[in-house]
């Protein structure tokens, strides 16, 4: 330390780490610091798993039927990869696909009347499911060949519909949907949590079914990809990225003090030293203070011997349960993975239930998930603040991320990290702009 | 000829010659300038070693083990790792303890290990004798070596014994899953609807 940086991250969240790839590749001095000794903050998977008997503050610690702690990657935040979504899309420019290997998630349920239904993948799954009726189907089928044709820059696709201003409950009654598939619709494909999107412009409702439909393309059985070893690996990914590109790394190195001179960021305290920069990020615990309450998540991380009932022993899948199935305003999710994945000891699965918190009493509003998964034989309740920033950093320079909030992919975050990189450079976000600027493998040809 | 993919990581303090150990082996060059590691992921060679062709894939740390910042995922499914000391410089050899501590913290538990006391071309400053690294690296049934990447001693004979070491293929059933890489799309994915 004891020296100037252009950019100072504090904090080795994914959002923190793309972030300082990006600056890096892009020829920024970067200084990289997080008080705690291991990658990731609040996106990390936690290993060996006693790390997360400790950190719930269990105390007697995991039983001998869990296996070997190493086996164990826990992850914090229940999330997938869209398979043609932002950050893949990262991910291939970066080539940081080069650290992970992915697998496909199995399949994708609904939930519906008290019983799970596999979300269809394939036009035989459609037509054989028991989602809707025959005649539905068929007007549904002609909704989703009205979607994959639609291009918002060529009207002769639009069929009377204003991507500005035609609202999205306009369309599905131009399609004359009905309300089972207005709501399997919005959340099992589009994925909207709540049902505000009904009264919004249709443009981007249409785009999240053309994602969802194009992720399902790309592999096959779900639009979800995971990683190898737990989300955690995404963070020390693209943190190997900065690295390579000249960031410094420092972990276990304790933040000080933010040192600001006429209401700008010039430097961090850390252990007595200061080092000194141009600008600032970090995640929202780095900068209590300037950051607000925007709600709160429960994440409720559960371990299985077995795995979920109907869903055909997948050992990863999704379950969304729609808001109105549970008299609720917004959906409760449930991601599974588990010894597959490299994140469990043989045969456990690690499913973890969330949603956005509504009441006073979050575990109750997460039961027709818990119900689902018995007999669960741990359960590590989280219930987890989310915070934005108060200002853009225009005048201080410190760029605050958000929190990682309940949608179970990554979608928001990458909206994040577009934005505070516009703010910081001054210029739009262009993918090409986390394209390596040199070659960094040698040796043979191929990789 | 069977052709095994086989991951190595470097450890080591800064500035003991980890990159240089590696560029000589796999370019047999050597740069007296080379910066503090900045630029290299890794670095691939394919050798015979008996019936076999034996790619190794060699990952460089990108300066991250200057503060103490490798990831998890630097040591994940290594067939090897090489811990490299310089043999100019006492206190590069002490750290190898804690080198080989984090090794068996994050390693794959059947790791082969190396250590490798760099620039032996430079005996005149010698620091750390021989024999006591010799020494050290038997108790912890660690390949032991001298090398110098500036006069190209012993660096094939390091990679050679690694792959001696190494155990065959069928003596590691495969533990866990495998994934796939993620590939660029040909543009104009299939539509398809669910």
């Amino acid at each position: 330390m004891d020296e100037e940086y252009d950019v100072i991250v504090l904090g080795t969240g994914l959002t923190e780490c793309i972030l300082s790839g990006i600056m890096s590749v892009n020829g920024k001095k970067v200084l990289h610091m997080d008080r705690n000794p291991y990658y990731g903050g609040e996106s990390s998977s936690i290993t060996p798993l006693e790390e997360l008997y400790k950190r719930f503050q269990i105390l007697e610690g995991p039983p001998e039927s869990m296996g070997r702690g190493r086996d164990w990657n826990v992850d914090l935040i229940p999330k997938f990869l869209m398979a043609n979504g932002q950050l893949v899309k990262m991910l291939l420019y970066t080539e940081v696909t080069r650290y992970l290997d992915f697998k496909v998630v199995e399949g994708s349920f609904v939930y519906k009347g008290g019983k799970i239904y596999k979300v269809p993948s394939t036009e035989t799954e459609a037509l054989a499911s028991n989602l809707m009726g025959m005649f539905e189907k068929r007007r549904f089928r002609k909704f989703l060949v009205f979607v994959a044709n639609f291009d918002e820059n060529d009207p002769k696709t639009f069929e009377g519909v204003d991507p500005q201003n035609t609202s999205m409950r306009d369309v599905y009654r131009k399609f004359d949907l009905g309300q089972d598939v207005i709501d399997f619709t919005g959340h099992a494909l589009a994925l909207y949590r709540t049902d505000d999107y009904l009264d919004q412009p249709c443009l981007e409702t249409i785009n999240r079914i053309k994602l969802y439909s194009e992720s399902l393309a790309r592999y096959g059985k779900s639009p979800y990809l995971y990683p190898l070893y737990g989300l955690g690996e995404l963070p020390q990914g693209f943190a190997r990225l900065s690295a390579i590109y000249g960031g410094t790394y420092m972990l276990n190195k304790p933040v000080d003090d933010i040192i600001m001179e006429n209401g700008k960021v010039v430097g961090v305290k850390s252990e007595g030293e200061v080092a000194r920069c141009k600008q600032l990020i970090c995640d929202p615990s780095y900068i209590p203070d300037r950051v607000q309450k925007a709600g709160q998540v429960i994440r409720i991380i559960c371990i299985l011997s077995h795995p979920i009932k109907n869903t055909n022993d997948a050992n990863s899948c999704q379950i969304i349960i729609p808001q109105n199935q549970v008299n609720r305003k917004s959906d409760i999710y449930v991601c599974m993975i588990s010894y597959a994945h490299n994140v469990a000891a043989q045969g456990k699965y690690i499913a973890i239930a969330s949603t956005t918190v509504e009441t006073a009493e979050p575990e109750k509003e997460v039961e027709p998930a818990l119900e689902l998964l018995e007999p669960i034989d741990q359960k590590f309740v989280a219930i987890s603040d989310l915070y934005e920033p108060i200002d853009d950093g225009s005048e201080s320079q410190v760029f605050c991320s958000c929190s990682y909030d309940a949608t179970t992919h990554f979608e928001t975050t990458c909206n994040d990290i577009k934005d505070i990189y516009k703010r910081m450079a001054g210029s739009a976000f262009d993918f090409e702009n986390m394209k390596r600027k040199q070659n960094d493998v040698f040796g043979e040809a191929d990789q | 000829m069977a052709l095994r993919e086989l991951k190595v990581c470097l450890l080591g303090d800064t500035g003991v010659g980890k990159s240089s150990i590696v560029w000589r082996f796999v370019e047999d060059s050597f740069d007296p300038n080379i910066n503090p590691t900045i630029g290299a992921s890794f670095m691939t060679k394919t050798v015979q070693y008996q019936n076999e062709l034996h790619k190794f894939l060699i990952w460089d740390t990108a300066g991250q083990e200057r503060f103490r910042a490798l990831a998890p995922m630097y040591y994940r499914g290594s067939a090897a790792a090489i811990i490299v000391y310089d043999i100019t410089k006492e206190e590069t050899f002490s750290t190898l303890k804690n080198w080989v501590r984090e090794l068996r913290q994050h390693g794959p538990p059947s790791i082969v290990v190396a250590i490798a006391g760099n620039k032996c071309d430079l005996t005149d400053v010698r620091e750390v004798m021989e024999r006591d690294a010799k020494d050290y690296a038997d108790s912890i049934h660690a390949i032991f070596v001298e090398t110098s990447a500036k006069n190209a001693i012993n660096i094939n004979e390091l990679f050679i014994e690694i792959s001696r070491r190494i155990p065959s293929t069928d003596a590691n059933p495969a533990s866990g899953g495998k994934g796939f890489k993620l590939r660029r799309q040909p543009s104009e994915p299939k539509r398809s609807c669910c």
